[in-house]
């Protein structure tokens, strides 16, 4: 298969992205059969230790990674691409902002973080004029502290506002 | 006959002013679910579990489960409308039901979808009423051997009969055994797997995993498909319902047909979507309009509908009977009884009647009002799918981050939840099965504690896995189960040699 088949612009290969993945999975199986080996696979007085059956797991992970890796070689055609550098741009879009909102948080509270998140996206992404913003990315936050903290009656984080709103 | 009366008495139970309250919200709150993108059955369920911690068991199952209702209903709107499948379980749906919706016959596809769904979700609510108590009765003589040999063909058929590649169910199933296995070892008490990580001492909270997987990982691909609404307007009024119902029932044959696949694919986890697929695959093979499929037929709207929905409740029928779910909501739903200090299995049968018929009632009449309450606000919930999705996601990400914070209040979970939804999007990308993780980060504690058991019982030997008939059939079937797509290949090519 030609690259130029898939028209749609450039980006990571299918196959790299594959091997890769199954490369990350081979890691976690033998990191989870490293640890498994520090607390002991044998078996003891009580019958098999706490690594008994997690070590099987990791060698399961670790065999059955390096079939998909070798399948990802032997069936997925050089060319074929995981996904356009323009769809991993929107991808990428919703994740660093989302990154950045679970970061702060802990330090913000979750009212603020939460309408700072919805204004980045209205605006940003979807071009709003900030009258609309500022009502829905306002507004969501109010929603929710009635619902979860008045009505359920479940703390959510809060953050230096809330604190000196006195909430 | 006790189980009538005891689920004459779960009626009672049900519909209690407040209980129908609950049921009605947790429908709408579950259409809302289905309808949009990135919030489905499992990880809305996941979501809401937070809020009902507060209410007697009863009614917080039943909101639960009501809350699942109205996601598989949900799924159909998108489907039908917008030709985007709001579940993964309502893609067969877009085959036909889109080009009705197209040729201005929306209002009769969503009823036919919708009448679909509470036949097979009626189908499998009586054969849970049935079966379920029964197979409860029996297995309370299960020792751990058989318990795990339970867990052993549950796990199997994931991997022998899903779509996915059986080496990457693999991988993702064992995945979630180790990530199940992280913080404190139930039989010995001792730590493992932390590396000296607080935070991970409690272990890996599936909630968190499947609020990641589904939530944050679909909304990632919604956005890599630059998701834009085109949809058709939703007429449906009461003389097209009608016209509707008088056609079904010459489709009875279909109908009947993919209750059964979709109660077999559910008590075996494979799950809705496979059901919806092989029961549109089986009705365009046996209609012998089946050549017409897809340019709007009402059989390939009635027979996806009527599986999914019948799989979706069946796969209650060993979460409860059992203690071993049939789907990830199934799972979480499970979880959900933990939490409220229910042991799911076979004892909640004699333990927790009143529970237990409780939420088959609620099954019961929870699917009448569902059927009731999207045939009415159709409309409303086409509506909300025009909201453009630069204000939906945001909204999906502060209820999915504020689901997974609640879950144990930790600020690190919302973090681990991003994590999650990261990874989930590549899973699904290269395409690794998602569901099969979930269920072994459940049931990873249990289905090890019967496994090791069982071995200290037999001091060693795998022998004890086939001691006796029961749990030696159980085993083979699910080694069959394990190595079917071998068995295929050989028979295959054994056939074709034969022929040549």
């Amino acid at each position: 298969m030609s690259e130029s088949s898939h028209g749609d612009g450039y980006g990571p290969r299918h196959r790299q992205v594959e091997i890769g993945v199954a490369a990350a999975t081979a890691v976690f199986g033998a990191v989870v059969m490293a640890g498994s080996l520090q607390v002991g696979i044998t078996w003891a007085v009580e019958g098999p230790r706490a690594g008994f059956f997690p070590f099987y797991v990791g060698l399961l992970i670790l065999a059955a990674s390096g079939v998909n890796a070798m399948r990802a070689m032997r069936t997925i055609a050089p060319g074929k691409l995981f996904a356009s550098w323009k769809q991993l741009r929107s991808v990428a879009s919703v994740v660093v902002p989302t990154a950045v909102y679970v970061l702060l948080l802990p330090h913000a509270g979750i009212y603020l973080s939460s309408a700072l998140l919805i204004a980045v996206f209205m605006i940003w992404l979807g071009r709003y004029a900030w009258r609309m913003t500022l009502a829905v990315s306002v507004g969501m936050p109010f929603v929710t502290y009635f619902l979860f903290e008045r009505w359920f009656l479940i703390p959510l984080p809060k953050g230096p506002i809330e604190n000196m709103l006195g909430l | 006959m006790e189980e009538i009366s005891n689920l004459m008495h779960g009626f009672g139970v049900v519909i209690q002013p407040f209980n129908l309250l609950v049921m009605v919200i947790g429908i709408v709150l579950g259409v809302l679910i289905g309808v949009l993108p990135g919030l489905g059955g499992a990880n809305g369920v996941a979501i809401l579990l937070p809020l009902t911690f507060s209410m007697p068991p009863t009614s917080a199952i039943i909101m639960l489960s009501c809350i699942y209702w109205g996601a598989l209903f949900g799924g159909a709107i998108t489907s039908i409308l917008f030709n985007i499948p709001g579940e993964p379980w309502s893609v067969a749906t877009t085959f036909d039901g889109h080009p009705m919706a197209q040729q201005g016959r929306a209002g009769e596809a969503l009823t036919a979808a919708f009448t679909s769904s509470f036949v097979g979700a009626l189908f499998a609510v009586i054969v849970i009423t049935l079966v379920a108590p029964l197979v409860a009765k029996f297995a309370l003589q299960f020792g751990p051997a058989e318990k795990f040999s339970v867990f052993f063909l549950a796990f199997c058929s994931f991997v022998g009969m899903g779509k996915e590649p059986p080496f990457k169910t693999l991988v993702a199933m064992m995945m979630g055994f180790a990530l199940a296995a992280v913080g404190l070892d139930t039989v010995t008490g001792q730590l493992r797997l932390t590396f000296g990580f607080t935070e991970l001492l409690g272990g890996f909270d599936f909630l968190i995993a499947v609020i990641g997987l589904f939530g944050i990982g679909e909304i990632l691909l919604t956005m890599e498909e630059g998701l834009s609404f085109k949809g058709r307007a939703a007429g449906i009024n009461g003389k097209v319902v009608l016209q509707t119902w008088m056609e079904l029932p010459r489709y009875w044959a279909t109908s009947l047909r993919s209750c059964l696949i979709g109660c077999w694919m559910g008590i075996t986890p494979a799950g809705a979507t496979p059901a919806s697929f092989m029961s549109y695959g089986i009705a365009k093979r046996l209609s012998p309009k089946g050549r017409k499929f897809g340019t709007g037929k009402i059989e390939g709207v009635i027979a996806p509908e009527t599986a999914a929905h019948a799989a979706g409740t069946s796969a209650l029928l060993p979460m409860l009977s059992l203690g071993v779910p049939g789907s990830p909501t199934a799972a979480v739903l499970l979880g959900g009884l933990l939490i409220w200090g229910l042991q799911p299995g076979p004892l909640l049968f004699v333990e927790q009647t009143e529970f237990v018929w409780g939420l088959i009632a609620s099954m019961y009449v929870g699917n009448v009002v569902g059927l009731i309450v999207v045939l009415t606000m159709v409309p409303f919930f086409a509506a909300i799918l025009r909201i453009p999705f630069s204000i939906i996601a945001p909204i999906i990400l502060v209820v999915c981050a504020i689901g997974a914070y609640t879950v144990h209040n930790s600020a690190f979970d919302v973090v681990l939840m991003l994590v999650f939804g990261v990874i989930g999007y590549v899973m699904k990308k290269c395409n690794y099965p998602m569901a099969p993780m979930v269920l072994a980060i459940v049931l990873g504690d249990k289905a090890e504690e019967a496994f090791r058991q069982s071995l200290l019982g037999s001091g060693g030997s795998l022998g004890i896995f086939w001691s006796n008939g029961l749990v030696g059939s159980i085993m083979t079937i699910g080694l069959v189960a394990l190595l079917w797509p071998l068995i295929e290949r050989i028979w295959g090519g054994m056939r074709a040699r034969a022929a040549s």
